[in-house]
């Protein structure tokens, strides 16, 4: 499957989640698919997706709460790994677009080939883990996982596919800040 | 020499709810203190970019957070403060230990204590040094800052806080 692919697979599927994005080609992938105010687009930080997605998680335990993560990401940040295990919110779902590459700067070859990232999840102490290698396998993981207390972890192997044409998230951080926030607490002004 | 029991409880009544870190000995008191109380939820980090990324996503969903880090991180950091918190406007309050201040520290605390101001100064991160006389005020200011949206640091040097080891 491409990585376009399982986008479209996962993107329909959400309702009222929060939804944190790394950066590269993730944020633009589910943007130009479909934009929602629930969305957070980390565009620099690289790393730092799965800790603001714990922070939102551990903050707001009625909010299911989706990371959608790379693996260059994961691979940077392990150690977050850890702290979302240990802090064990049951309210969170990690998934990771795990295409082996840096595919934004050049598809230069990540770890992710030869490092199996849902054993390193399980191994840290994530609830669920799964791993799905074919488009038809993600509904049912996604709402699977949805269904069962959490932290949860969901990898899906996909052929680098990025098209360069895609555009760049349009909003501004400080927007980004702004809607995202609001659609968390939307009473408040 | 400020009571870390008496800083705690002034982070806790201007409304500051979530804290994590990474520890110094510096900061030891301070950290026992608010990782004791149930009120004051501490989250350990494994380095200080990610205390910055759980404070960022804690201030998207309410909270009002507290970074706790000794300046060796400041490295760490850079790339979160700039890319993420400044752009985004996303404040955070950290409290900094300024290990190596008079230069008279462990030799690899030597450099970073002698730039740490610089390089918040250079980042368009700001900052002051926390004394007993000053506290209040500083923090005062920095709720200030965060109000607009800006990341403040507090930078503590050895013996303001009595330490818990």
């Amino acid at each position: 499957m491409k990585g376009t692919e399982a986008f479209e697979e996962i993107i329909p599927l959400l309702t009222d989640e929060a939804v944190i994005h790394a950066n590269g080609y993730i944020c633009r992938e589910s943007f130009n698919i479909k934009d929602r105010e629930g969305n957070f687009y980390m565009i620099g930080s690289m790393g730092l997706a799965s800790s603001i997605g714990l922070g939102v998680a551990i903050s707001r335990p009625d909010q299911k709460t989706v990371i959608i993560d790379g693996d260059g990401n994961v691979l940077m940040s392990m150690g977050t790994l850890a702290m979302i295990a240990a802090a064990a919110p049951k309210n969170l779902l990690h998934i990771v677009i795990d295409n082996e590459a840096y595919e934004s700067t050049g598809s230069q070859r990540s770890l992710s080939n030869s490092v199996a990232l849902e054993k390193v999840a399980q191994s840290a102490g994530y609830l669920q883990t799964k791993k799905v290698t074919s488009k038809d396998q993600i509904k049912y993981a996604f709402q699977e996982l949805m269904g069962k207390d959490g932290p949860s972890f969901l990898l899906i192997k996909v052929e680098p596919s990025f098209d360069k044409s895609t555009g760049r998230v349009r909003h501004t951080p400080e927007e980004i800040t702004t809607r995202f926030m609001k659609s968390l607490n939307p009473t408040k002004d | 020499m400020l009571s870390s029991k008496v800083f705690s409880e002034l982070l806790s009544s201007k409304g500051f709810n979530f804290y994590t870190g990474v520890p110094c000995s510096l900061l030891s008191g301070l950290i026992r203190i608010i990782d004791d109380d149930p009120e004051t939820p501490y989250f350990p980090a494994v380095r200080e970019d990610a205390a910055v990324g759980l404070c960022a996503g804690a201030y998207l969903a309410g909270k009002l957070p507290v970074l706790l880090m000794q300046n060796s991180g400041l490295g760490y950091c850079l790339n979160a403060f700039t890319s993420l918190n400044l752009i985004y406007k996303i404040p955070v309050l950290v409290v900094m230990s300024w290990r190596g201040e008079d230069g008279s520290d462990a030799p690899e605390h030597i450099i970073m204590g002698e730039i740490n101001q610089k390089l918040l100064q250079t980042s368009s991160m700001e900052y002051s040094v926390l004394s007993s006389d000053n506290y209040e005020a500083s923090l005062n200011t920095a709720l200030q800052k965060i109000k607009e949206g800006l990341p403040y640091t507090l930078l503590v040097g050895k013996g303001h806080f009595n330490e818990g080891h």
